[in-house]
């Protein structure tokens, strides 16, 4: 029977691509680190650069020898965007899998569902998403025990742009935000801290993740004549507000868009309309520009180089976010090996790690470890970005 | 920087409207097509749009096609796409109820859906506006040229299907198997082609919805199903079945939204076209131009 052999031959044939891959690696055993990103869904340009950021990353440490003479291991899983996806791939991570610690989920909302996971089963979860309510648990005022997280958060944006208006002595505003957690979180901070910049919020817009045009939005601000207009949205509708904000005539109101502006992409889409949009960002997005004796320098420049020649595709500020997380943890590994409590107590003391968004100082009280230094404003100018002083 | 007075502003609110409520209006017409013919909803109207804009993206700005002749390419592509929809999920399900009818237009959504996310991957692409992006100022309220193309292609779609429907005999014919499907069988009409037409004349003006739109809003993978939402709720409003209604739905729509966000208030824009909605079904079950007569007879 042919198909018989056909068979017979197709399973030898595996077996020697096994042993053969098998002698190729030759490392003593091997390190197992979960990672859960929003590859697909309505997340994806988030979980998609950081789940190709870990898988180079994994492999540039595997082909530098490994750690400590011991392979990666980079367990990667999909939530698609949904909270109960994501509760039961940490839970499999752990259980079945039985990594020495998790980084992700992508999502605020998501990374706050598994908190509980987490703390449950003891083991260090780094976050990519960008809530401060990730690090920080409203009944004790302190951080969870077992989770960090690397991306700045929204109140950190808030405060950059904020700062910046003063100093041109702007202080009536007008938010449009996008309906979504981003947006609505975004928001909310940005109200919060008004009165501690003195800042007079004349209106507050809104708009849908999928909707086609803001122009209505952005006349009904037209007329209250702010100063400035602060967008906090992520995906294409921040373009479209753009576009409008130019269409209309309203270049005379500066336009602040958030960190979630923060791809090249944006300013190609807006095709010309993002000239002069003011955004703040982290060193990631902006390595070529950086001065060469800032300390984040090298560190951006190779993940830049590597991840564009990997992937052929502009870099995206989030994939920066993993970047961090994983080798926050890889370097916890080197320090204390498989050991989860020390890992964690290892993070929790960390200072001075050189990540993609800025010098992480973790403590006790900070699981973050950043400031709004980790933040540089930065204008659109030629279809790139300005540094602004 | 200038104000701007009042007057410009309800303009540009109404100019807003009417152009977003023109898409809405383009898939409503074609929830319409196919369920005069069909008795179903088909739920992959919006990945029609979605399709038209993204193919228009590739054959236009990746393979440089010039747009005269990538817009007829597109919306043949999308035909056909139509047409194996029917072919492959209609026409081979045995014995079939409207609702496994419909359920298979859920899964068609879902799998082109897919199918797209791997041909464009999920990042939204920009389409150049067909006659540039200077915007024209009219009473001091801002047009963009596209705008003008947007509305101008609802108009042709229009007039294209009233002479369609009432002048050509394959028009006739369709609008005979909305009428009775088996009375227009017995009579010579060959139904199963009509709905096979149906489909490929809405992917048609999903395509073409599709392309209008992308120079405004970008287009991405997963786009579709909020307009389909959109479009369908311009359906209900308009009267199911209904090619004026389906229109006047639209464009009500997507003035309320637009006059609702700018007067009242933005975060509830949505709110406020369901609640004219809901209010118009009840006093009018059968939406502004339906017929409850009709209604009575179909199956859904």
């Amino acid at each position: 029977m042919t198909f018989r052999r056909i068979s017979i031959i197709t399973t030898i044939c595996f077996f020697a691509i096994g042993l053969l891959v098998s002698q190729v690696n030759a490392f003593e055993g091997s390190y197992k680190v979960g990672a859960v990103f929003s590859v697909t869904g309505r997340a994806s340009f988030l979980g998609d650069p950081e789940k190709k950021t870990v898988e180079m990353l994994a492999e540039k440490i595997n082909a530098a020898g490994g750690i400590n003479g011991k392979k990666l291991e980079l367990i990667i899983y999909d939530d698609e965007g949904d909270a109960t996806k994501c509760n039961l791939a940490v839970k499999k991570l752990i259980t079945r899998d039985k990594v020495c610690a998790v980084i992700g989920p992508s999502l605020s909302g998501l990374s706050l569902a598994v908190i509980p996971v987490a703390e449950k089963h003891k083991i260090p979860l780094v976050s990519c998403a960008a809530s401060y309510k990730i690090v920080y648990n409203e009944k004790t005022g302190k951080p969870y025990k077992y989770v960090f997280k690397t991306p700045q958060s929204d109140s950190m944006a808030v405060e950059a742009i904020y700062k910046h208006l003063k100093n041109k002595g702007i202080n009536k505003i007008a938010i449009i935000s996008v309906t979504s957690g981003f947006g609505a979180s975004g928001r909310s901070e940005l109200i919060r801290l008004a009165p501690k910049y003195n800042m007079n919020i004349v209106a507050d817009e809104k708009y849908g993740p999928k909707d086609t045009d803001m122009t209505a939005q952005l006349t009904k601000i037209k007329g209250k004549t702010p100063a400035a207009i602060i967008s906090w949205s992520i995906g294409p509708t921040q373009v479209t507000v753009t576009r409008n904000w130019r269409d209309l005539g309203m270049t005379g109101i500066s336009l602040y868009q958030s960190h979630g502006f923060g791809s090249r992409k944006n300013i190609k889409l807006a095709a010309g309309a993002a000239e002069g949009v003011f955004c703040p960002l982290g060193a990631c997005n902006i390595a070529e520009l950086l001065p060469a004796d800032h300390p984040q320098k090298s560190v951006t420049t190779d993940y830049l180089k590597n991840y564009t020649a990997k992937y052929n595709e502009p870099l995206s500020s989030f994939g920066g976010h993993g970047w961090d997380a994983l080798m926050l943890v890889s370097k916890a590994l080197e320090s204390v090996g498989c050991d989860k409590a020390a890992i964690r107590d290892y993070i929790e003391n960390k200072k001075g790690f050189v990540g993609q968004h800025g010098l992480f100082n973790f403590s006790p009280d900070d699981h973050n470890g950043l400031t709004q230094e980790a933040f540089q404003m930065v204008i659109v100018k030629g279809d790139d970005w300005a540094l602004v002083d | 920087m200038e104000k701007i007075t009042l007057a410009s502003q309800l303009l540009q609110y109404l100019i807003t409207g009417l152009t977003v409520g023109s898409v809405y209006a383009m898939v409503a017409v074609g929830f319409n097509i196919i369920y005069n013919v069909t008795e179903i909803i088909n739920f992959a109207q919006g990945e029609f749009v979605m399709l038209g804009g993204l193919t228009m993206v590739s054959l236009h700005v990746a393979m440089g096609l010039p747009i005269i002749l990538a817009f007829p390419v597109t919306i043949v592509l999308v035909t056909v796409i139509g047409i194996l929809i029917d072919r492959f999920a209609i026409c081979p399900i045995r014995r079939p109820s409207v609702l496994t009818l419909i359920i298979a237009t859920i899964a068609v959504s879902i799998i082109i859906k897919g199918t797209a996310s791997f041909i464009w991957g999920k990042n939204p692409f920009d389409l150049p506006a067909f006659s540039g992006r200077n915007p024209i100022n009219i009473l001091g309220a801002v047009v963009q040229p596209q705008y003008f193309w947007v509305i101008g292609f609802l108009v042709i779609t229009a007039i294209a299907l009233s002479i369609f429907f009432d002048r050509t005999i394959i028009g006739k014919a369709m609008r005979a198997c909305a009428d009775n499907a088996n009375a227009a069988s017995l009579v010579g009409i060959n139904v199963k082609k009509m709905i096979l037409l149906s489909f490929a004349l809405s992917a048609a003006i999903g395509a073409v919805a599709g392309i209008a739109i992308t120079p405004i809003s970008l287009m991405e993978y997963d786009r579709g199903a909020m307009l389909a939402v959109k479009g369908f709720g311009a359906v209900i409003l308009g009267g199911l079945g209904s090619f004026p209604g389906a229109i006047l739905g639209g464009l009500i729509i997507g003035s309320i939204e637009s006059f609702g966000a700018g007067l009242v208030h933005s975060g509830y824009k949505d709110a406020f076209a369901l609640i004219v909605l809901l209010v118009i079904l009840f006093f009018k079950p059968s939406g502004l131009l339906g017929n409850i007569e009709i209604s009575r007879i179909k199956r859904f």
